[in-house]
């Protein structure tokens, strides 16, 4: 069958035909992307539709007073601008108390993220026949929000910085531990051998064995992760966690007269949210690149 | 190498294995140091003492059981039976649970051998095993009971109102009425409330018996009626997990609309003006340093409460998080491609359609997918910020710090649904671009 193809190929009938069959999947091709564009914008339209039935206040006249908003806290907080720097000094503690969530639910979910990540990577774990249990352990770690965690331990340990801090710490560690046994996957096993070899324990090998060679790809991650924890325990304070998000609710609960308050936590935030995403990035890009400049 | 090169390189050697030690010593006492510090700025000491157990015990409880109330009036000597003393729960008129049993003196077996009776003249006996009968008498606005003044730290007893609480139930009689609360597993009225013809039949009976109710079509009727569920509400959460899903939906796939073609502008390949170039990205940079709360927080003021205004809030915040990805994307593509395509004396537009999207495509739909996962979590928060879907429901069940099988309900069903859209973005993923991970 292919001889015979392959002899008749120059034939122009052949040509004719391998010409029309191309035609024609080329057509098929743009048939089904043309679907899929088709239901997307529809998916897109009637989502939007639905929403916008759906809100309180519609989205065309929303969209006139989007600057209204703004525009009062602006005014207002520039008639008071003698008084922005004092009440930046207030909330500072409340900054620190923000950040110190961030900082602690990375240092903690990293530790934890670390033992479960080797603990689930094939070649490495310890008791290789649970490495399922270990990593569903990790999926439901990332799936559960950190709001449900905060705010049922808000019910029992009553507001502050802890809830939300384990709250994040589970679901970093659980997001961690997926990328740090990424990464482990691609460790060289050759070291561990080395150290088995001379007797070794399992937290010896890894300590010694795989840790220097995953350390700069791991810092990387949990800096991106911190950057992404402050702005998760900012918006933990404001469901009653602690911290300049809890401020800020306290701050627009009080509506105009006090909105110099809310200038301030907003120009705090906005700062510590940029500044330590610069840092991180600067960080991460001398780790990842290798060279300590 | 001459003695003095291998001294040199020696000492230096020895330096920095001194430096490592120093830092491998330093790094754990810096993090002990930090824990102390935030030790005691956290409070933790005092959060153990104001932490609220029985909390903790009532939410383990009730997140999987269910208490029937059975409350008699003293004004009337009325005595009615509800699911979670709710009047959506109320027993049909005429009907009662078959643990309860007698019509002058009602009596309520709470099992093993704990036992209620409600005698006329508002006098209540219990019988409780290995401790004996407590007789109360509610008299006006006050309670008199034979027990004395030493009382097990089970009861909680005042001449207002006395509280019993046992391993079967807890009972709790003021002046004006006795209440007993019956404790079950599982989550009652789930499928049907008393009201529904369809309750406590069997599924079998449902499916293929004959009709329950005359007027309607048995497993349409049933359907519609655990639908319209009044205590569970599975519409309106079905509804609310929608909402959730369509705001991650909305904002992901919007922002990377609106962000693709400002990438362009961010990217040094195809914006030469340098003032254009780092005005996108100062805009991008911008958008994602205000923050999804704080963008929540002014699109609430300016579209309400909503499944719209979070949407909004996730498109503007996500905009510029995937400007910044798409430009990075698409500074690295190769410019091969693109020659080779123009060589073919393709246009400007065909160039970035044949010679660029293809390139870059794959990076940007794995990113986008990735993030529609994580926006759904997003969403679930922002939703409890903004007041729509799953979040609002869930942040007021537990608000309301009563219906703790609701709130087990609702965060199982926001884990299936995070997990659910993983699983869809990753298979997306993977029939897309044809890698799977």
């Amino acid at each position: 069958m292919t001889d015979a193809a392959l002899g008749k190929a120059d034939s122009p009938a052949t040509l004719d035909a391998i010409q029309s069959s191309y035609m024609v999947q080329v057509q098929r091709r743009r048939l089904y992307g043309g679907l899929t564009l088709m239901i997307f914008v529809l998916l897109m339209v009637s989502g939007f539709v639905v929403a916008d039935d759906r809100n309180a206040g519609g989205f065309w006249d929303g969209l006139h007073q989007i600057g209204d908003y703004p525009a009062a806290v602006l005014s207002e907080a520039w008639a008071k601008r003698a008084d922005l720097p004092a009440l930046m000094q207030r909330f500072f503690p409340a900054l620190i108390e923000t950040i110190n969530i961030a900082a602690v639910s990375t240092l903690i979910g990293a530790c934890a993220g670390l033992v479960l990540s080797l603990l689930s990577t094939r070649g490495l774990a310890r008791w290789p026949r649970l490495i399922p249990v270990f990593r569903r352990l990790m999926d439901v770690m990332r799936a559960v929000p950190e709001i449900v965690i905060a705010l049922v331990l808000i019910f029992v340990l009553g507001g502050g910085p802890v809830p939300a801090m384990i709250a994040i710490a589970i679901h970093t560690a659980g997001a961690l531990g997926k990328m740090f046994s990424e990464v482990a996957e691609n460790a060289d096993l050759k070291p561990v051998e080395g150290l088995a070899s001379t007797g070794a324990t399992w937290s010896q090998r890894m300590w010694l064995g795989i840790l220097p060679q995953v350390a700069p790809n791991y810092l990387s991650y949990a800096l991106l992760r911190f950057e992404i924890n402050i702005r998760a325990s900012a918006i933990l304070g404001f469901v009653g966690a602690g911290g300049l998000g809890y401020e800020l609710r306290n701050a627009m609960a009080w509506g105009p007269g006090r909105f110099d308050e809310a200038a301030a936590i907003f120009i705090l935030l906005f700062g510590t949210i940029v500044f330590f995403d610069q840092l991180s990035s600067r960080y991460r890009n001398r780790l990842t690149e290798g060279g300590h400049a | 190498m001459t003695t003095a090169d291998l001294d040199f390189v020696k000492s230096g050697a020895e330096g920095l294995i001194r430096r490592k030690r120093l830092v491998a010593l330093a790094v754990p006492v810096l993090i002990a140091v930090y824990f102390a510090y935030v030790f005691v700025a956290f409070d933790i000491p005092g959060l153990v003492k104001r932490a609220n157990w029985d909390n903790a015990v009532t939410l383990a409880s009730d997140s999987w059981s269910y208490k029937v109330h059975v409350t008699r009036s003293n004004a009337t000597g009325a005595i009615d039976y509800a699911v979670e003393g709710e009047r959506k729960g109320a027993y049909p008129e005429g009907a009662r649970p078959d643990w309860v049993t007698g019509d002058d003196v009602v009596t309520v077996d709470l099992g093993k051998g704990y036992a209620v009776r409600l005698l006329p003249a508002n006098r209540t006996e219990i019988e409780i095993p290995g401790f004996g009968l407590i007789e109360a008498q509610a008299e006006g606005r006050r309670v008199t009971t034979n027990l004395g003044e030493d009382v097990p730290d089970w009861i909680n007893a005042s001449d207002r109102r006395v509280a019993v609480t046992t391993p079967e139930g807890r009972i709790t009689m003021t002046g004006s009425k006795t209440e007993v609360f019956n404790y079950f597993p599982g989550w009652e009225l789930f499928w049907f409330t008393f009201e529904s013809p369809y309750h406590g039949q069997s599924l079998t009976r449902i499916l293929f018996g004959d009709r329950i109710d005359p007027e309607r079509a048995n497993i349409s009727g049933a359907l519609s009626d655990w639908w319209n569920n009044p205590m569970w509400r599975h519409k309106d959460v079905a509804w609310a997990i929608g909402e959730t899903i369509l705001m991650a939906f909305l904002g992901t796939m919007g922002a990377a609309l609106i962000a693709l073609p400002l990438a362009f502008l961010a990217a040094r390949r195809f914006t030469p003006f340098v003032a254009l170039r780092s005005l996108t990205r100062r805009i991008f940079d911008f958008v994602r340093g205000v923050d999804a709360l704080i963008w929540t927080v002014v699109l609430a003021r300016a579209f309400g409460p909503g499944p719209l205004t979070g949407s909004l809030a996730i498109l503007i915040t996500d905009m510029g998080t995937f400007g910044k990805i798409f430009s990075e994307a698409l500074e690295n593509v190769d410019q091969k491609q693109i020659e080779g395509v123009s060589s073919t004396g393709a246009k400007p537009l065909q160039r970035y359609r044949f010679g660029v999207i293809p390139q870059v495509v794959p990076v940007l739909l794995a990113q986008v997918l990735y993030f529609l996962e994580s926006n759904t979590r997003s969403a679930t928060i922002i939703g409890a910020i903004t007041g729509g879907g799953i979040g609002l429901m869930l942040t007021q069940a537990i608000q309301t710090q009563k219906d703790w099988e609701e709130v087990a309900y609702y965060i199982i069903l926001v884990i299936a649904m995070v997990m659910l859209m993983d699983w869809f973005s990753g298979w997306l993923r993977g029939r897309l671009i044809g890698r799977k991970d």
